[in-house]
C-alpha cells in the first residue's frame, strides 16, 4: 500500500484498503477558523449535539478576518472564542496568538506524520508536507466530526510526482508547484491523492514542502503528502512531545500513473489569470505591470520566503505606482523577520508590513483591488474577483518573482534582479 | 423529480465565484443568496429564483471549502447542479446541505442554456424536455441517497443522535 492508503488502513483499523474503498477514519486533528467555524458551530448545534468528542483534539485559530475587519466578524469571533470557552477548546489561538491556522498547525505542535486531520479550510492539505494525511471539509462535515470524531472517505487513486534535478538561482518551491499545477491541471487530481517524492523533494526544506502540499487542492486533489524524513522527524519533535508513528510507502506501491518533472532547466513560474493552471514561464509575461504586489498566506508567509524576498529588497526601493503588502503567516515568523531585520528591509523599501492573517488573499480586506487592477501575490488562487473587483487581476509567482516585480512595476524575472545586486 | 430551466456555465466554476469571499462574513443563507455566481453573473440570483438546473462542464465548484457557496446556490432556486465533473469539497458539500449534485458525462456539450429538464435521482435519468434527448448521469451511491432524502446531513445526524 502507498502512504495514504496505509494511514487510511490504520485510522479506519483494516488491514488493507485499495482505491474505490469508503472507510470511516478515526480522526486525531480537526481545525476550524473564523469564517467557517460559526457556521461548523450552527450545524453542531442543529445536530443537537452537546459536547466535542475530544476538546484536546480539535483546534480553533482565528485567521481570516483578523483582527476584526467589521462588526459582522467581530460577532462571528464572538461566537468562535464563546465556543471555545464553552467546550474548554486549550488548543484557542486568537488574535495575537496564532496566525495563519496552516502555519499555526505544525509551528504548534498540531500536526503529525502518520495522522489524519481534517480542517474546515481547503488548504488544509498543507500538512501533508509532514506525512500527515490532511484534507479540507465543508463546515456541517466539521460538526459531523466534533461531534462523532469520525468521517468517512473514498479511499482515492494516487498520482506519484517524482522530482529530480536542482534548482537554479532564484528559482525555489513556488515554481516548481506552480510548474505541477500547469502540468497536471486543475481538475487533473480531482477526488485523487498526491504523492511527491524524489531526490528534489528530499533536498527541499519544510517551508519549501509545504508549498507543494499546499497547493495540491488547486490540482483537485483531496492530499498530496510527502514522505516523512529525518528533515521531518527534526521538526515535528522539535514542535511537540506527542507520539506518533511515521508512516512509508511499501516499496512495492501501487500509482495511477507517476508524473515526472526534472527542475534543472525550471524558469520561475507564474499563473496568468484567472486559473491557477494558467502557467507561463516569466519570460512570457514580463511586461505585465502590476500595481500591487502581496508576499505572505498559508503558501508563502514563512521565513524562508521573506528572507529571499528581503534579500531582493535589500538597500532597493519599490516602484511609485507598487503597492508593496508583506504579512507573516505567523507571530513566530513576524518576531523572528523583526529580529533578523528582514522587516526593517521591508520598510525601508516602500513596503507596509501587515499582522499575521490570511489579509488579502481572500480579498477580506488589507488590500482589495479595484476595478482594473493588478496584482503579483504569493498566495495560491487567481480566480476572478478573488483579491476584490471581479475585474482585477491576480499573477501568482514566487516571492523572488514578486519582491522582484515590485521593484520595477512590471512582473520580472528575480535572476535578472539578482545579476545587478 | 425535479424539473427546471437550464443556466449554463463552462469549465473550473469555482467557489470564489459561486461566493465570493467578502460574503462569507453571513451566516443567513437567504443573505448568500443574493450573491449566488455574483463572480460571473450578477442577475443570477433573478434569473434563478424562480427554481432552475445549473449545468457546468469540468471541475465545478473547484476552490475554497466553503459550504457557503452550494448554500448560496440552493437558496437562490438552484433545485441541481450536472456537471462533467465536480471539485471534491464541493460536491461533498452540496450533499451536506442538501442539493443534488450529479455527474452527467456529456452534458455541457448537449444542453443548452434555456432547455427545459427533468432529472429522475433515483435513476439517474436526464430528459431534455426542449429537444428530446435522454441522458444518463452517475447514480448516487445508496447512503448518499439516504442524506439527500431525510432534507441534508444536518437532519440525518439529528436522527442518530435522537437515537442514541
Amino acid at each position: 500500500m502507498n502512504i495514504i492508503e496505509k494511514i487510511l488502513a490504520n485510522a479506519s483499523g483494516k488491514k488493507e484498503v485499495s482505491p474505490g474503498d469508503i472507510v470511516e477514519a478515526n480522526i486525531d486533528v480537526a481545525m476550524t477558523h473564523d469564517l467557517t467555524g460559526p457556521l461548523a458551530i450552527k450545524s453542531f448545534r442543529e445536530i443537537g449535539a452537546k459536547k466535542v468528542w475530544d476538546s484536546n483534539k480539535v483546534v480553533i485559530i482565528l485567521d481570516h478576518l483578523v483582527p476584526a475587519s467589521s462588526v459582522i466578524s467581530a460577532g462571528l469571533h464572538k461566537t468562535v472564542r464563546s465556543f471555545a470557552e464553552e467546550q474548554h477548546i486549550k488548543n484557542f489561538y486568537d488574535v495575537g496568538r496564532g496566525g495563519v491556522c496552516h502555519q499555526v498547525m505544525p509551528e504548534k505542535g498540531h500536526v503529525r506524520p502518520g495522522e489524519v486531520i481534517v480542517g474546515s479550510d481547503s488548504h488544509t492539505c498543507t500538512y501533508g508536507a509532514f506525512g500527515a494525511f490532511a484534507t479540507g471539509i465543508g463546515s456541517t462535515e466539521m460538526a459531523a466530526v466534533f461531534a462523532t470524531g469520525k468521517l468517512w472517505f473514498r479511499v482515492p487513486e494516487v498520482i506519484k510526482v517524482e522530482v529530480t534535478g536542482k534548482f537554479q538561482k532564484s528559482v525555489t518551491a513556488k515554481d516548481l508547484t506552480l510548474n505541477i499545477v500547469g502540468k497536471i491541471g486543475a481538475d487533473g487530481a480531482i477526488y485523487k491523492g498526491l504523492e511527491f517524492g524524489g531526490s528534489t523533494i528530499r533536498d527541499m526544506t519544510i517551508d519549501g514542502r509545504m508549498v507543494l502540499s499546499n497547493m495540491a487542492v488547486e490540482m483537485g486533489a483531496k492530499a498530496g503528502l510527502i514522505e516523512p524524513d529525518q528533515k521531518t522527524l527534526d521538526y515535528v519533535k522539535s514542535r511537540t512531545d506527542k507520539p506518533f508513528t511515521p508512516i512509508k510507502s511499501d516499496p512495492d506501491s501501487t500509482y495511477e500513473r507517476v508524473v515526472d518533472v526534472n527542475v534543472s532547466e525550471l524558469e520561475p513560474q507564474v499563473a496568468v489569470p484567472h486559473s491557477v493552471d494558467n502557467v507561463k514561464p516569466v519570460s512570457e509575461v514580463e511586461d505585465v505591470t502590476v500595481d500591487q504586489a502581496f508576499i505572505g498566506s498559508c503558501t508563502n508567509g514563512r521565513i524562508e520566503d521573506l528572507r529571499v524576498a528581503a534579500q531582493i529588497l535589500k538597500d532597493k526601493k519599490i516602484a511609485k505606482t507598487v503597492r508593496l503588502i508583506v504579512i507573516p503567516a505567523s507571530q513566530e515568523i513576524y518576531l523572528n523577520a523583526i529580529n533578523e531585520g528582514l522587516i526593517r528591509t521591508f520598510m525601508d523599501a516602500g513596503a507596509t508590513v501587515g499582522n499575521p492573517n490570511c489579509g488579502p488573499c481572500l480579498g477580506g480586506h488589507m488590500g482589495i483591488l479595484a476595478e482594473g487592477e493588478a496584482c503579483i501575490s504569493t498566495s495560491n488562487r487567481n480566480f476572478i474577483g478573488r483579491m476584490g473587483s471581479t475585474k482585477s487581476f491576480v499573477y501568482l509567482a514566487s516571492p523572488a518573482t514578486v519582491a522582484a516585480s515590485a521593484i520595477t512595476g512590471k512582473i520580472t524575472d528575480p535572476r535578472k534582479n539578482m545579476e545587478k545586486v | 423529480m425535479i424539473t427546471g430551466k437550464v443556466i449554463k456555465f463552462g469549465d473550473n466554476v469555482d467557489t470564489d465565484v459561486i461566493l465570493p469571499g467578502p460574503y462569507l462574513v453571513h451566516t443567513d443563507p437567504n443573505e448568500l443568496a443574493k450573491h449566488a455566481m455574483e463572480g460571473l453573473d450578477p442577475k443570477f440570483p433573478e434569473k434563478a429564483s424562480g427554481g432552475v438546473i445549473v449545468v457546468g462542464a469540468k471541475n465545478f465548484g473547484c476552490g475554497s471549502s466553503r459550504e457557503q457557496a452550494p448554500i448560496a446556490l440552493k437558496y437562490s432556486g438552484v433545485k441541481c447542479v450536472l456537471a462533467e465533473s465536480f471539485a471534491r469539497i464541493f460536491y461533498r458539500n452540496a450533499i451536506t446541505i442538501g442539493l443534488p449534485v450529479l455527474v452527467c458525462t456529456g452534458v455541457s456539450s448537449t444542453v443548452k442554456e434555456g432547455d427545459m429538464l427533468t432529472v429522475n435521482l433515483q435513476s439517474g435519468r436526464v430528459e431534455n424536455k426542449t429537444s428530446g434527448s435522454v441522458m444518463q448521469a452517475t447514480m448516487l451511491p445508496e447512503f448518499i441517497m439516504e442524506i439527500l432524502e431525510n432534507g441534508g446531513l444536518i437532519s440525518h445526524l439529528k436522527r442518530r443522535f435522537e437515537i442514541e
